[in-house]
């Protein structure tokens, strides 16, 4: 089998699969007084300082959660409320069109429930937030903005947004700059506090961890509203009795990818040219999508889009091949919709149906990139010819 | 053969996947989403088109070990059948939306990339039974009578049929719901779908003057000419309906009274007594036969609704080869009522192992 959709999940590394594992056989509740207490708070609290230690932040800025969609909600709605607790006037919310749906949708809700105003910033044809787009955003009214969002990698084309230059931006006027970070940690560096942003979400199953944790470092200055409310165990911010398998796990994963990351960049970045270069002499007219060099993406990512296919039917074939990718999109009862992200960078409907992505990861091989060689053209020509049959038939011509 | 498996989440078309599987072919069962926005869960026994639909679809495809996938054709599902179906109201006609989803979605797009995809047939849950028959494609009237859906598939060309199979078709339904028990799939007690797919509250009337508005115009009697009152728009009636007519009881000699037409343009809704109402001869058009047109008069069975609707009748092509695209004469030895133009007639060729479709076409006139 090929697998090569590791910006969905990634295979956990063996080290965290021990982690977990050890941890699993022991008992204590993280917040419990007694020695088994003890001994489960003293794995979590080293897990925060690895992971503070990884990611360039301090330990108590780190804050364990269920993953990076609650990381996200939490830094959205979370900071806006608090920020909308010290002043009223601040109702703004600016974030990237081609956010994470973790991102999009939390601030939708805000705008929809919470009287915010959102000014959604523009990206440029390759998917990039200009910090000029930033700066005239903020300067239609800087005292009105409660919080930035920009994620650090975009998820489906893999595009690196230009974090410190608009991080500079939100410090000139004091404004929090939330960034999305789930597929850019153990990807590219990332430094927490020299990035200048004032909270970063990560997760753990796109890394080597396990699902179902993952973290929002919150600088100790940044105010953030709680989501779920009980015992506070993560700075009063978070509530919930911690999984300190998973966490320990997690953090094992973090150390080690951020230990890696130069030596994973070179290798999968290299598998990944490859594949693209595979790609484009099998079926000549593909089009990739994002930064057209390699070092404006992801190591691991190769969005392209393959005119007058149907992603769905590409998926299908390639997955009767023992190919596994993905079609890059938000995904509603198992619908591939047309990519908002694609959508925002100026393709229009019938080409954004015919996208996808191919993300390796820590476990990819060259193997893979001969797989996809030997089988994408006559994916491709089948897929052609069954079209984009789901669409309007005006709208079926590319 | 490699067989696309159309899975609706219903037990049909569940079992349905389940006999191809058996039957040794190469399976993928695929669910289409219709709904631009689907509705998270079923309101009672109505509609295929949630996202707990293709749950149930998925769950179906997982007990029986083959792939599967959700394809989107929401939007030409909106072109071809819904504007189709709220165009034909507009101008008048009685339009079978099943009927056109089967012609256009069905068994026209889906089958077109199903083929093109590498597939040789697509297998889907409807009840009627189909043969090759010294290599023409015939298809007879499902063994359970009740759920027999040939009606609705008759309008099939024999290409599309050559790419089809029904493996429901020889079995009853009661029977269909055991097998899904015995095999574990958990669709086997799931309530028959009913009703327009895409009208889950059942209120057609509400859901076209949504889309058309208000179209006011005269209730006149079809005899005298005399106004009977007024109404919102012809959508809002099929000829041979009878409640709901909105007409004032005095005026009235305390005789029902029907709609016989509707005439869209002038907007008038011309109703009168049940004898008005029988039909002895029909008018089609753009038949279909999957068998190669009739031979000069045939004897056969005319059926204008999905379910009930039949009369013994001759049928005959008024066009000058008698092939496809000419029109259709149909006279009926017993009259039958409620006959809309827009409808769909099927004509069988009776048999005691179950009738045989002839053809279909689109009814365009009628006459008492």
């Amino acid at each position: 089998m090929t697998y090569l959709d590791h910006a969905a999940t990634t295979p956990m590394s063996p080290s965290a699969i021990s982690a977990m594992s050890e941890a699993l056989s022991t008992v204590g509740n993280a917040s419990s007084l007694h020695s088994s207490g003890r001994r489960a708070r003293r794995v979590v609290e080293e897990s925060r300082e690895v992971i503070g230690e990884a990611l360039g932040a301090r330990p108590s800025e780190v804050i364990f959660t269920a993953g990076g969609t609650e990381s996200d909600n939490l830094a959205v709605k979370g900071i806006f409320w608090a920020r909308q607790g010290d002043d009223p006037k601040r109702r703004r919310v600016l974030a990237s069109a081609v956010e994470h749906h973790a991102v999009l949708d939390a601030v939708q809700w805000l705008a929809d429930h919470a009287r915010a105003e959102v000014t959604w910033l523009d990206v440029d044809e390759h998917g990039r937030v200009l910090p000029e787009t930033l700066r005239k955003a903020i300067e239609a009214d800087p005292a009105d903005v409660a919080l930035v969002s920009v994620m650090w990698a975009n998820n489906e084309v893999g595009t690196i947004n230009p974090m410190s230059e608009l991080a500079d931006i939100c410090a000139e006027y004091d404004i929090p700059l939330h960034s999305d970070a789930v597929q850019a940690v153990g990807a590219v560096p990332v430094d927490f506090a020299g990035s200048g942003a004032s909270a970063l979400t990560l997760t753990g199953h796109k890394l080597g961890g396990p699902y179902g944790v993952g973290a929002l470092v919150l600088s100790r200055d940044t105010g953030c509203v709680p989501l779920l409310h009980g015992g506070g165990q993560e700075r009063d911010v978070r509530s919930g009795t911690l999984d300190v398998p998973a966490i320990r796990a997690f953090a094992t994963a973090v150390a080690d990818a951020v230990r890696e990351q130069p030596r994973y960049a070179e290798r999968v970045s290299g598998l990944r040219d490859a594949l693209i270069a595979a790609v484009r002499r099998e079926v000549p007219d593909v089009i990739l999508n994002g930064m057209p060099d390699g070092a404006g993406r992801l190591p691991g990512i190769a969005h392209l889009t393959f005119p007058g296919c149907a992603g769905d039917s590409l998926l299908m074939l390639l997955d009767a091949k023992g190919i596994e990718c993905s079609t890059g999109s938000a995904c509603t009862a198992g619908v591939a919709e047309p990519s908002h992200v694609l959508l925002a960078m100026g393709a229009d409907a019938a080409a954004a149906r015919g996208a996808l992505r191919f993300s390796l990861g820590h476990t990819s091989t060259r193997d893979d990139v001969d797989a996809v060689a030997r089988e994408i053209g006559g994916v491709v020509a089948r897929a052609r010819q069954a079209g984009l049959s789901g669409m309007r038939k005006n709208k079926q011509e590319v | 053969m490699r067989v696309l498996a159309a899975m609706s989440g219903g037990v049909d078309s569940a079992v349905a996947a389940a006999r191809a599987v058996d039957a040794g072919h190469d399976v993928v069962g695929v669910h289409l989403a219709l709904s631009a926005k689907p509705g998270t869960l079923r309101t009672g026994s109505r509609g295929c088109c949630t996202i707990e639909d293709s749950h149930d679809a998925r769950r179906a495809a997982d007990i029986l070990g083959i792939p599967f996938y959700v394809w989107d054709f929401a939007e030409r599902f909106t072109e071809e059948v819904i504007e189709t179906f709220v165009g034909e109201y507009a101008a008048g006609r009685t339009p079978n939306p099943c009927v056109t989803c089967n012609e256009k979605i069905k068994f026209e797009a889906l089958l077109e990339k199903a083929i093109a995809l590498g597939f040789d047939a697509v297998a889907t849950g409807h009840y009627a039974r189909l043969s090759v028959v010294g290599g023409v494609p015939e298809l007879r009237r499902a063994v359970d009578l009740d759920k027999d859906q040939s009606y609705v598939l008759a309008s099939l060309t024999p290409e599309q049929l050559s790419h089809s199979m029904f493996p429901v078709g020889d079995t009853r339904k009661p029977d269909i719901r055991a097998e899904a028990e015995r095999r574990g799939l958990a669709v086997a007690r799931k309530p028959d779908s009913h009703d327009i797919c895409f009208i889950p509250d059942g209120d057609t009337k509400t859901f076209l003057e949504k889309r058309l508005g208000q179209r006011p115009g005269d209730l006149v009697d079809a005899e005298t000419g005399a106004v009977l009152g007024r109404h919102t728009g012809v959508h809002g009636f099929t000829v041979g309906q009878r409640k709901g007519l909105g007409i004032d009881r005095s005026v009235l000699d305390g005789k029902p009274r029907y709609v016989l037409a509707l005439e869209p343009v002038s907007g008038t809704v011309k109703v009168g007594s049940a004898d008005a109402l029988t039909v002895r001869e029909i008018r089609a058009d753009r038949p279909v036969w999957p068998a190669g047109p009739l031979d000069g008069p045939t004897e056969c069975v005319a059926q204008v609704r999905a379910h009930g609707g039949t009369a013994d009748a001759i049928a005959e092509t008024d066009g000058a080869d008698g092939a496809d695209g000419g029109g259709v004469r149909i006279q009926l030895r017993e009259p039958l009522t409620g006959v809309a133009p827009g409808q769909v007639v099927v004509l069988y060729r009776p048999d005691v192992a179950g009738d045989v479709v002839l053809g279909s076409a689109k009814i365009t006139a009628t006459d008492g």
